[in-house]
């Protein structure tokens, strides 16, 4: 968790170099995207602890199910602009499925278990961002 | 206890966490007494399929027991990543 930016290809590089006999690293990041009625910025709110408990929690059910070696999740709050990176996650394994598929694994978890919030702000005013039925549909896949 | 709330929960109720001395067996019965208290209250609490409920930092429903909690939070469905 962090307000600050993150740099993805330092933090995707640092991630390979950590690993051992893993022959995939898979990376998603997750950009702050415009909407029609202009965005001014995305407020990401959170529950400090219990997202670091959840994120672990999701992690760690995801080690569970895949072969992995290692997993990282990188998650900012506060004020972000569009096209700012929001998050990030990245994944290792011995092959390339285990890695691809935790990968949509944690992202799926994280989108509608970790407890984060976000608010679109434009000239007119600001919202929260519903949760979307696909997000939590998204879940029974796995 | 501490009783938390996050996102639309805390502006509707107007401060992020309340201190609550309660007898409330259950989530359910702490919701009935915040309710009680005033209108802004009411108002963030009025429709209970909207809210999601963390017992301990832990995603629970609204029948979860209170003995022994220390911090339960208020807030409405989760928009990460």
């Amino acid at each position: 968790m962090q307000e600050a930016a993150f740099d993805l290809g330092a933090e995707v590089n640092g991630f390979a170099a950590r690993q051992s006999g893993m022959g995939a690293v898979v990376s998603f990041t997750g950009i702050v995207r415009d909407i029609a009625t202009g965005l001014e910025a995305m407020q990401i709110e959170h529950y400090p602890g219990m997202t670091e408990k959840a994120l672990a929690g999701i992690a760690k059910e995801a080690q569970a199910r895949w072969s992995l070696g290692d997993v990282l999740v990188i998650h900012r709050h506060g004020a972000l602009r569009p096209d700012e990176m929001i998050m990030m996650v990245a994944t290792s394994s011995p092959h390339r499925t285990d890695a691809f598929q935790a990968a949509e694994f944690l992202m799926d978890y994280l989108k509608s278990r970790a407890p984060f919030w976000k608010k679109e702000v434009t000239r007119d005013g600001a919202d929260w961002v519903d949760a979307r039925d696909a997000d939590e549909d998204a879940l029974s896949r796995w | 206890m501490d009783v938390l709330y996050f996102a639309w929960v805390r502006e509707r109720i107007g401060h992020p966490k309340d201190k609550v001395e309660t007898g409330a067996a259950t989530v359910r019965e702490l919701v009935a007494e915040l309710r009680a208290r005033e209108a802004r209250y009411e108002a963030a609490f009025a429709d209970l399929d909207a809210l999601r409920v963390a017992v301990d930092q832990e995603l629970a429903d609204f029948d979860a027991p209170l003995a022994g909690v220390r911090e339960v939070a208020f807030f409405p469905p989760m928009t990460g990543g």
